[in-house]
C-alpha cells in the first residue's frame, strides 16, 4: 500500500468534508475558467472579425454601435447613409477597398447582408457548395446558417423585416440559396449574403403600400441608401486624415474598429475583473477550508499517525501523506472546476440569443494549465502547516497520552 | 540479542530514571513488571526506538539502536520490532487486511498476502480480511493488532499492557496468542503489565521499582 492509496482512503473516510472542499475549489476554478475561456473567445472573435477593416463609415450616432452592427452584426445600425455619398468615399484615393453593406432583414435571426463582391475579398470567403450570389434575390449562406436552418442550395426562403427574429416576412419576394460558404471561423458563418439590389427590392413598396402613406420609407428607397461602408486604407498615413475628413466634412461618421474594440474591452473588463477577484476570493476561502479540515483531521488522527510512525513510517513519509491529502482535494477540485467551466460555457453558448457572438465550451486555452497549477499551490499552502505539525509529532508522548 | 546497558532517561525537570542492565536472548519471553509510574512504558518506548534515552546503550541483533539515523531507526523498528499496544488502534478507513499490510509497506518490505491471511487464520479471524475495524469486537481488534505486529517476522515483540482493557476470557486468549505466536515466529517477547492475570504466564521477569 503506497501513500497515495492511504491518502485516498483517508479522504474517502471523511467523504462529506472532502466533497465540500472539492466543490469549493471547483467553484473558484470554474468561474476563473469561464472568464478565461469567454474573454479569450470574445477577444479572438473581435480580432478575427475586424482583422482587415481599418474604418467603418455609417450614419452619425454611437461609434461603438456602428462597429457592433457593421462588423460583429450584434447591434442595430445607427441609421442609413446616402448611397451617393458612400460612392464618393469609395472612390477616394486614400481608400484601397470599400465594402458597402445594406442591412435591415433577417431569416430566423440570421442577418441578411446586402453587399457586393468586395465583401468576399475582404473576408477571403470560399464556397463549400454552389456559387456566390449573382443576381437579385440570390443568397449565399454561411456554414452555421446552413447547419442550423437546414437550408440547402436551391431552397427558397422569405426574409423578415428587422434584424432579430420576427414574423414580419417579405412575402412578395423569396430568396433562393445559390451557395453555402465553407466554415470561416468568423461572423460570416452566421450571415446570409446577397446583393444590395435584393435588399432594395425587398423594401420596394407594393402598389397598396404606396397608397398607404409610407412616406419616409418611400423617400429612403428613392434616394437609395446603404447602412455602412467597411474601409481598408491604401496607406497607414490615412489613419489620421481620413476619419477626420469624414467626420468633419460629411454628414456621416467614421469609427475605428481597433479603438472601439479596445473601448468595448475596457467596459467589459470592469465586470471581468470583478468576477476574477470574486473567484480568487472563493479560492482563498477554499484554501482556508482545506487547511481547517486537514488541521482538525490531523488532530483527530494524531494517534493513527503515531501508530504509523511506530510501524516504521518515516517523518518524511507522514509529512507527504498529509501534503498529498491537501493536494488531492485541490487538484480534484481544479479538474472538476475546469469541467464545470467548459460545461457551463457550452450551456451559456446554447442559450445565447446572438449566433454571431456565440461562445463554446469546446475550446481550450493555455491559461487553464495555470488554474491546475493554482489548485496545486492552494493544496500545498493549505496542507503545509498540518504536515509540519505531523512531521514534528512526538510518537512516544502521543502514545503515552492515549493509555 | 537484546541488551540494555547503563540506561538513563529523564523527562524535562523530572527525576532521572535509571534502568538496570538487561540481557534478553533469542526467543526468550519476559514480563516487564513495575508499579504505575515506574517507567515500564518509557523503557518499552526506548526499546522500540521511539524515545531516545538520555544516556546508555540499547542493542538489538547487534545493532546499536540509537546510533542509527532517524530514518534508519524507523526502518529498523518497522522490520525488527513488533509492537502491541493496550488499545489496538487500527486505521478506521482501512480494512483489516490493509491494516496489517500497511506494516510491511511502512517498513519498506513487500506485502506478503499469504502470510497476512495465514496470520488471520491462526488468530481466529479467517474471513475478516475485508471487514473494517468498526465491525469487529475489542478482542478481535486486539488480535488484529497482534497480527500487524507479527507480519514482518520481527526479532522482538513488545506488548504494552495488552490485556488491561480486556475481560478475563479475552485477556487469556491474547496472552496465549502472544506467547504462542512469538514462539512460532521465533521472536523474543516482552510484555509490560501490572495485570495479575498475566503474572504467571511468562517464565522470566524484569522488575522496575
Amino acid at each position: 500500500m503506497n501513500i497515495l492509496k492511504l491518502s485516498t482512503k483517508n479522504l474517502s473516510g471523511n467523504a462529506l468534508t472532502t466533497i465540500l472542499n472539492i466543490i469549493l475549489v471547483a467553484f473558484g476554478v470554474g468561474i476563473l475558467s469561464i472568464l478565461f475561456l469567454a474573454s479569450t473567445q470574445i477577444g479572438n472573435k473581435l480580432e478575427s472579425n475586424s482583422k482587415d477593416i481599418d474604418l467603418v463609415v455609417g450614419a452619425k450616432g454611437s461609434p461603438l454601435q456602428l462597429i457592433l452592427s457593421s462588423i460583429y452584426h450584434i447591434d442595430f445600425p445607427t441609421g442609413n447613409i446616402p448611397a451617393k455619398d458612400a460612392q464618393e468615399l469609395m472612390q477616394n484615393p486614400m481608400v484601397k477597398r470599400a465594402v458597402p453593406l445594406a442591412l435591415g432583414d433577417n431569416y430566423q435571426g440570421y442577418r441578411i447582408v446586402g453587399t457586393d463582391s468586395t465583401f468576399t475579398g475582404l473576408y477571403g470567403l470560399k464556397i463549400a457548395e454552389g456559387t456566390f450570389w449573382n443576381k437579385d434575390l440570390d443568397a449565399t449562406i454561411g456554414s452555421a446558417v446552413a447547419q442550423e436552418s437546414k437550408l440547402k442550395v436551391g431552397d427558397k426562403f422569405f426574409g423578415a423585416h428587422g434584424l432579430s427574429n420576427s414574423d414580419d416576412e417579405h412575402k412578395q419576394h423569396a430568396y433562393k440559396v445559390t451557395g453555402i460558404l465553407a466554415p470561416q471561423g468568423n461572423v460570416t458563418d452566421n450571415l446570409i449574403l446577397t446583393n444590395i439590389g435584393s435588399v432594395y427590392k425587398m423594401h420596394e413598396p407594393s402598389h397598396e403600400e404606396e397608397k398607404a402613406h409610407h412616406g419616409e420609407e418611400e423617400k429612403e428607397i428613392n434616394n437609395r441608401e446603404i447602412t455602412s461602408l467597411l474601409i481598408q486604407y491604401r496607406s497607414p498615413m490615412s489613419v489620421v486624415v481620413f476619419p477626420r475628413m469624414v467626420n468633419q466634412s460629411t454628414n456621416m461618421q467614421a469609427a475605428s474598429p481597433a479603438m472601439e474594440s479596445a473601448r468595448l474591452f475596457s467596459l467589459i473588463g470592469v465586470g471581468i475583473d470583478t468576477l476574477k477577484w470574486f473567484a480568487i476570493l472563493i479560492m482563498a476561502i477554499s484554501a482556508l477550508s482545506v487547511f481547517i479540515s486537514l488541521f482538525n483531521s490531523m488532530k483527530e488522527k494524531k494517534y493513527d499517525l503515531a501508530i504509523m510512525r511506530c510501524l516504521g513510517a518515516s517523518r518524511t513519509k507522514i509529512f507527504f501523506l498529509v501534503m498529498l491529502e491537501g493536494l488531492l482535494i485541490t487538484l480534484t477540485g481544479a479538474i472538476v472546476g475546469l469541467v464545470i467551466g467548459h460545461v457551463a460555457l457550452s450551456m451559456i453558448g446554447h442559450f445565447q440569443e446572438s449566433a454571431q457572438a456565440r461562445l463554446t465550451g469546446v475550446y481550450f486555452v493555455a491559461d487553464e494549465l495555470y488554474l491546475i497549477g493554482a489548485g496545486m499551490a492552494i493544496g500545498i499552502i493549505a496542507a503545509i502547516i498540518p504536515a509540519i505539525q505531523t512531521y514534528r509529532v512526538d510518537i512516544a508522548s502521543t502514545l503515552s497520552k492515549d493509555k | 540479542m537484546i541488551s540494555i546497558q547503563s540506561l538513563v532517561h529523564q523527562y524535562h525537570q523530572a527525576p532521572s530514571m535509571q534502568f538496570p542492565d538487561w540481557e534478553i536472548k533469542d526467543q526468550e519471553q519476559w514480563l516487564l513488571l513495575g508499579s504505575s509510574g515506574s517507567g515500564k512504558t518509557t523503557l518499552l518506548h526506548i526499546l522500540a526506538g521511539l524515545l531516545k534515552p538520555k544516556s546508555g546503550h540499547v542493542q538489538i541483533d547487534g545493532t546499536n539502536l540509537y546510533a542509527l539515523s532517524p530514518k534508519k531507526t524507523d526502518q529498523f523498528r518497522g522490520q525488527k520490532i513488533g509492537v502491541v499496544f493496550q488499545r489496538p488502534h487500527l486505521i478506521k478507513t482501512l480494512n483489516i487486511y490493509d491494516n496489517i499490510a500497511i506494516a510491511s509497506s511502512f517498513a519498506g518490505l513487500p506485502v506478503d498476502g499469504k502470510r497476512i491471511l495465514m496470520l488471520l487464520d491462526t488468530l481466529g479471524l479467517a474471513g475478516k480480511a475485508k471487514n473494517f475495524a468498526s465491525e469487529l469486537s475489542q478482542g478481535q481488534l486486539q488480535r488484529v493488532s497482534i497480527a500487524r505486529a507479527l507480519v514482518n517476522h520481527p526479532s522482538v515483540l513488545i506488548a504494552d499492557e495488552p490485556t488491561s482493557s480486556l475481560d478475563d476470557e479475552n485477556a487469556e486468549n491474547v496472552i496465549s496468542l502472544l506467547t504462542e505466536q512469538a514462539a512460532s515466529s521465533r521472536a523474543a517477547l516482552i510484555v509490560a503489565t501490572h495485570d495479575n492475570r498475566v503474572r504467571n504466564r511468562l517464565s522470566q521477569e524484569y522488575l522496575l521499582s
